[in-house]
């Protein structure tokens, strides 16, 4: 019976290091005792960064690394330089080591393997031990990983790829203020993704007209408006002009509909005290909801998301400018890894890619991502990125948003890529239709309750979509006008990103 | 007016066909389903009336559909839903919610205005069904 196994196609390491060298580096090469400490230049290798027979504690911390060594510099002795230069190590042996458990602080690089396909890479596997990290501090935890190494001159490129973050570490966080579950029963919205849209124009509209795009797409049928990412205080809309209206937007669909409603308020400022200033404006006016931009920094957003706890307020988090690091395979940080640190540092929202939009996302990686906001427990998956087993501890899920070029025709993939538990966001999808912004929420309010109740029902609603969507705009003539507008509408290049190993067929044994 | 809460509010109102379907999938994922009911649909009343129970342990919708039938004969003139319960970790919550029952006039909320200091405005939501006793608001 053939079944799904994954294939590393993997390049012996003989083939790509001279063989003696390879084979000294599968033992430790760590020179112990008065030797190790004489003053002058060693190899990080030597120095007790490289120990392949280390076997990770439970309570280490785990970093993948992608090492793209300079050409003729040996991989473990890069590898080696990426534990130190992110632990302990310095350019040179100094000899206040000796003042310290040195042996317990030092990264520990166990394992170094070729990435599949492509020459000059290799996947280095460090171990951090738990007491390198303040508990309960992003900052912290990110100087130490990736403060110091990336532009080390022996690589080419580096990227951090995942993280095994233990238990211990876990518990040291506060994790999402609200979470999927509190989310839900706050909005009184069960078995179905949410539905939101971003106001647009993003910059120019009056508080006024702000409020009004609010509105029609509120009483239409979404559950969420958004502000987008720069959308602050400028001089053609005041951050207290666009709150105000936008809450009368908000009551005014809530009594419309009888539903509960809510308007992302962008809290983002130049300061903590300005932050602080309109969230409380946005609490007192009675918001659910407020938004941040990743680009706060890591120490805002947790601040932020222990107000939001304090205050019985969801967190959005729009992920402003990770594409600047997370885009390109071979130097930055993985999304993966921006995800996990979010669900530690607590927001409950987190914009997580469409699959089918207009922005970066293959099916694979996206998933993983998904897994990493929504689940207790993320086994490891190398075909969606997930390098380790990842326990949450019951830290709350959270609320992956998909958003930017997607459309209700799209209905029965979204369901599929995404599952239920998402914010489904159609900007231009619901602003943009011909008849209207209320006719284009009510267009993917119905396209959407309409594939969750064939999905219930046991319907193949992922080949039968179009259909289910065709039968229900029988009915709902925005339905139909949206389903002709953005017939064609597809976004189909090359990921840059993917998975570097693929599920291939086999025989099981 | 129409009021939209729950799953399904956006389409036609479900046939007891289709509310049969639905109930037989939250039966399958191994939820329980609650019958409620009420005459007050504000969208911050999170209590309704409860139809006995949540149905544990049963294994076929039509045991369901025989209640919900059974409420409708009482509570007709009202709203009905029904609710799924997930006990799973981590969820223990409501997996799914559809209005199942309307009165045939839903006359809506008034939304109250209250103006207080730097032009903010307090505002408040009331079901006009509401300004009659409990047991008299329809029909």
């Amino acid at each position: 019976m053939p079944q799904n196994d994954l294939t590393t196609r993997s390049i012996p390491t003989s083939c790509r290091t001279p063989a003696k060298e390879a084979d000294m580096n599968m033992h430790s090469m760590t020179i112990r005792g008065k030797d190790r400490y004489k003053s002058g230049v060693l190899e990080y290798k030597k120095m007790g960064y490289w120990e392949p027979d280390y076997e990770p504690k439970d309570t280490d911390i785990i970093a993948l690394f992608r090492v793209t060594p300079q050409d003729g510099v040996d991989p473990i002795e890069a590898s080696a330089a990426v534990a130190g230069e992110s632990s302990t190590a310095t350019w040179t042996v100094v000899w206040t080591d000796r003042l310290t458990a040195a042996e317990k602080y030092r990264a520990k690089c166990y394992r170094v393997d070729p990435v599949p396909n492509a020459p000059g890479q290799y996947f280095a596997y460090i171990a951090y031990d738990l007491d390198l990290f303040e508990p309960g501090s992003i900052a912290n935890l990110s100087a130490s990983i990736i403060g110091n190494v990336f532009g080390f001159k022996p690589l080419k490129a580096l990227r951090l790829e995942d993280m095994r973050l233990p238990v211990a570490y876990v518990k040291t966080f506060q994790g999402p203020a609200t979470g999927i579950v509190v989310e839900r029963e706050r909005m009184d919205k069960f078995g179905r993704p949410l539905l939101g849209a971003t106001v647009k124009p993003k910059l120019g509209l009056s508080g006024r007209n702000y409020g009004r795009v609010v509105y029609e797409a509120l009483k239409g049928g979404l559950d969420f408006t958004k502000d987008d990412e720069n959308i602050n205080s400028q001089p053609f809309m005041h951050w207290r002009e666009r709150f105000l209206y936008c809450m009368e937007a908000v009551n005014k669909a809530q009594a419309a509909s009888g539903e509960i409603k809510g308007t992302y308020l962008n809290v983002t400022a130049g300061t903590m005290e300005d932050m602080y200033e309109r969230a409380e404006f946005a609490k007192e006016l009675g918001s659910v909801i407020i938004m941040i931009d990743l680009v706060i920094g890591y120490t805002a957003i947790q601040s932020m998301a222990k107000w939001a706890r304090r205050n019985d307020m969801i967190l959005h988090l729009h992920r402003a400018g990770h594409s600047t690091y997370t885009r390109q395979r071979s130097h930055g940080v993985s999304f993966r890894v921006i995800a996990k640190w979010m669900r530690l540092a607590g927001v409950d929202h987190i914009h997580a890619g469409t699959v089918v939009g207009k922005l970066e996302g293959d099916p694979a990686t996206t998933r993983g991502y998904y897994d990493i906001c929504r689940e207790d427990y993320n086994p490891t998956r190398l075909e969606h990125g997930v390098f380790f087993d990842q326990h949450w501890a019951s830290l709350n899920k959270m609320m992956p948003v998909a958003s930017g070029g997607i459309h209700a025709g799209q209905m029965h993939q979204l369901l599929d890529h995404l599952g239920e538990d998402v914010v489904l966001q159609f900007g231009g999808g619901t602003i943009g239709h011909p008849m209207g912004i209320q006719a284009g929420a009510t267009a993917n309010r119905v396209a959407l309750e309409a594939m969750i109740l064939a999905r219930n029902e046991g319907r193949d609603y992922v080949h039968e979509g179009p259909e289910i969507l065709a039968k229900a705009a029988a009915t709902c003539t925005p339905l139909k006008a949206a389903l002709e507008v953005w017939k064609d509408v597809t976004f189909n290049y090359e990921s840059t990103d993917m998975p570097d190993y693929v599920p291939t067929a086999s025989v099981a044994m | 007016m129409r009021i939209t809460q729950g799953c399904f509010s956006f389409l036609p109102d479900l046939t007891d066909e289709q509310i049969t379907r639905q109930v037989q999938y939250c039966l399958g994922k191994g939820w329980a389903v609650n019958i409620e009911f009420t005459d007050d649909p504000h969208p911050r009343n999170n209590f309704w009336e409860m139809w006995g129970l949540p149905m544990f342990d049963l294994p076929d919708a039509a045991g369901v559909l025989m209640e919900l039938n059974e409420c409708r004969k009482v509570y007709g003139d009202r709203y009905i839903r029904m609710s799924a319960y997930d006990s799973t970790h981590g969820w223990e919550s409501l997996r799914l919610s559809f209005i199942v029952n309307r009165p045939k006039d839903e006359p809506g909320f008034r939304l109250e205005r209250h103006e207080v200091a730097g032009r903010n405005i307090r505002y408040t939501t009331t079901s006009y069904a509401a300004d009659r006793p409990e047991g008299r608001r329809y029909g």
